[in-house]
């Protein structure tokens, strides 16, 4: 008699609201553990210190670049041109902007905003420049000479990307109808004296 | 007096009694191998099945033995690779067998899949094993991009350079996605380790677990035939397929002879022609990954030149990367697209047939297209074929659906 009674007592209706609670409780907590326990293999991935460290600025020397000569000189792993372009050069710019997507750099990621200026530097005569194609990351070769290219017809000297044929002027503006979306990208840089340039650093006052 | 044969034979039908009470080791072979009654009307396109099964073997055998003297270091990796093929004994053969594998692996699944396109295998009850099908496509893309950068050749570092920053046409997040993918400002050291880490252990195992899933549903609703006509719809007495033949020892008879055949193809590219003239091996991975020189003429591998050809085609980064995207995606949807009443080619109308063979030519005009220079008059002619290939897909369900058919069989002919 006693013992049915305990057994009954054993045999409740379940508490369905109880379960519920429970579940979602138990749920809840085991996918923010999910989530603490993923974060040290997700952040595994990111650039260590050591990468951090190497991504330091570099000092190059300009004092004996001549006018249409390039310096190449490695940023953080990224390919940095340094043109020195001579006058003839500086006065094709205007020329063929009719045939570039961004003439007048209005997309503010591409430079900082000292060089946003139809030179796209800081001195006209030199251009400091990430070498990488902002298409897929190519490095685009720097073709001077003026007239007729397989590639175009009105060339007035610039980039041209071997990769998908997609086509700069000599202050990395990028033609309309490329596949590059944008003009090659500006590092920020500035001059220590007349002779050195240091990437990686803003000019001071500047933001 | 007690023959020893007989008293032999019982010991050992003892012992696999015993194992068999405690694993299902019989009842698995009678299910999936001696009692499997596939179609009896297999053809010739039957054989790319196995025979991807046969690569992947190969694969993961020469890829073990690859990774005992490889070194996934950016000093060293180029090394590395050279040293397999001057010093290490036979690893020449090992290496060749690995790259050539790869290669063929792609020609094997085209062929496997065009197999499907044909006969509707895709059609239901067999979905989900055309759609596990996709996914092991897709791994398989990934695993072989990734096992490209390893040797770190020119082609390696700048295939993965182009490749990785597809991620960074993404608006917002793709940036930063780029910069996590490589795990440093540039493609580096940290990314070839992560790379190698991702190509021997991490893709290999969810490309065996896909199979095993892409088996296994094969295996519950049965294999399609090019008359796509339901087997199980026809049965004898016990319950047999009249159609059907069991897998064992018929087709594991037939398929021995397709590896013969195809491993004679197999050795003769491993040994008179490993680089197959630069599509296999390309010729500026014989130099070492140099970060400030990009190779004048970036390809990749033949087997993502239709995809590489419609990336290029598009004048806008983020349409190119999400149109190539979308052409590989799309296949997902190839069950729910063709709203044919019949499965196979054979019993379709002009209009499938020749949709059908215009996407063979389109997508291997694609293919020379991704190779080539890339021209004025080859890009046009690239957004021609784009077109032709997203057709394909959209004039689908309208021509399967309003297409006069031909009367399917009751029975698999021949």
């Amino acid at each position: 008699m006693s013992n049915s009674e305990t057994m009954a007592s054993l045999d409740p209706q379940p508490d369905k609201s109880r379960r519920t609670l429970l579940l979602a409780g138990t749920g809840a907590l085991g996918v923010v553990g999910a989530g603490f326990a993923a974060w040290p293999f997700y952040a595994s991935w990111k650039p260590s210190a050591k990468a951090r460290v190497i991504g330091a600025p570099v000092e190059a020397f300009i004092g004996d670049l001549q006018p249409g000569q390039i310096l190449r000189v490695q940023w953080r792993g990224q390919p940095i041109g340094l043109l020195r372009r001579s006058e003839e050069m500086i006065s094709l710019l205007p020329e063929i902007e009719g045939d570039l997507s961004d003439p007048n750099s209005d997309n503010a990621e591409q430079q900082p905003d000292y060089a946003q200026n139809q030179h796209r530097s800081l001195k006209p005569d030199l251009l400091v420049m990430n070498m990488f194609c902002t298409h897929l990351g190519c490095v685009p070769e720097l073709i001077t000479e003026v007239g007729a290219q397989p590639f175009e017809q009105n060339w007035k000297g610039g980039f041209f990307c071997p990769c998908h044929k997609s086509k700069f002027d000599l202050a990395g503006r990028v033609y309309s109808g490329v596949p590059a979306p944008a003009n090659m990208v500006i590092p920020p840089y500035s001059y220590i004296d007349d002779n050195t340039i240091m990437i990686g650093v803003d000019p001071e006052g500047a933001a | 007096m007690a023959k020893p044969a007989s008293t032999l034979s019982r010991q050992v039908d003892a012992v696999g009694s015993w194992i068999d009470q405690r694993i299902p080791i019989s009842s698995f072979w009678k299910a999936h191998i001696s009692e499997y009654y596939a179609p009896k009307n297999f053809n010739i396109m039957y054989f790319f099945g196995s025979l991807a099964m046969l690569v992947l073997v190969n694969q993961i055998v020469t890829g073990i033995f690859l990774t005992m003297h490889y070194k996934p270091d950016a000093a060293e990796a180029f090394a590395s690779v050279e040293y397999i093929m001057r010093d290490v004994e036979w690893g020449w053969l090992i290496r060749y067998m690995h790259s050539t594998g790869a290669s063929f692996f792609f020609i094997v699944v085209y062929l496997h899949m065009f197999r499907a396109l044909m006969y509707g295998s895709y059609k239901s009850p067999r979905e989900l094993v055309w759609i596990l099908g996709v996914f092991i496509y897709l791994v398989l893309m990934a695993e072989a991009f990734l096992g490209y950068v390893l040797p770190w050749g020119q082609m390696s570092y700048w295939g993965a350079q182009v490749i990785v920053s597809l991620f960074g046409a993404l608006p917002v997040i793709g940036d930063p996605l780029v910069e996590w993918i490589r795990g440093d400002f540039f493609i580096s050291d940290a990314t070839l380790n992560r790379f190698f880490a991702l190509h021997v252990v991490a893709l290999p195992l969810a490309l065996i677990m896909l199979v095993v899933l892409h088996l296994a549903a094969l295996h519950e609703v049965g294999s399609n035939n090019p008359d796509g006509v339901e087997i199980k719809k026809n049965k004898d007495a016990q319950g047999r397929p009249l159609d059907g033949i069991p897998f064992h020892p018929y087709y594991t008879v037939k398929d021995i002879f397709g590896v013969g055949v195809f491993l004679t193809l197999f050795a003769f590219v491993i040994f008179y022609a490993p680089e197959f003239g630069g599509y296999f091996l390309e010729k500026d991975n014989f130099v070492e990954a140099n970060p400030q020189v990009t190779p004048q003429h970036i390809v990749p591998v033949w087997y993502f030149t239709p995809y590489y050809a419609i990336l290029r085609g598009v004048p806008d980064k983020l349409l190119g990367v999400l149109l190539m995207g979308a052409a590989v995606m799309i296949l997902f949807l190839m069950p729910w697209l063709d709203r044919s009443k019949v499965r196979s080619i054979r019993y379709k109308g002009w209009g499938s047939k020749i949709m059908l063979a215009v996407f063979a030519v389109t997508f291997i005009r694609l293919g020379m297209l991704g190779v080539a220079e890339g021209t004025t008059a080859e890009t046009i002619e690239t957004r021609f074929w784009t077109f032709m290939y997203f057709a394909f897909f959209a004039l689908m369900p309208f021509i399967s659906k309003y297409e006069k058919t031909k009367p399917v069989p009751e029975r698999v002919t021949s």
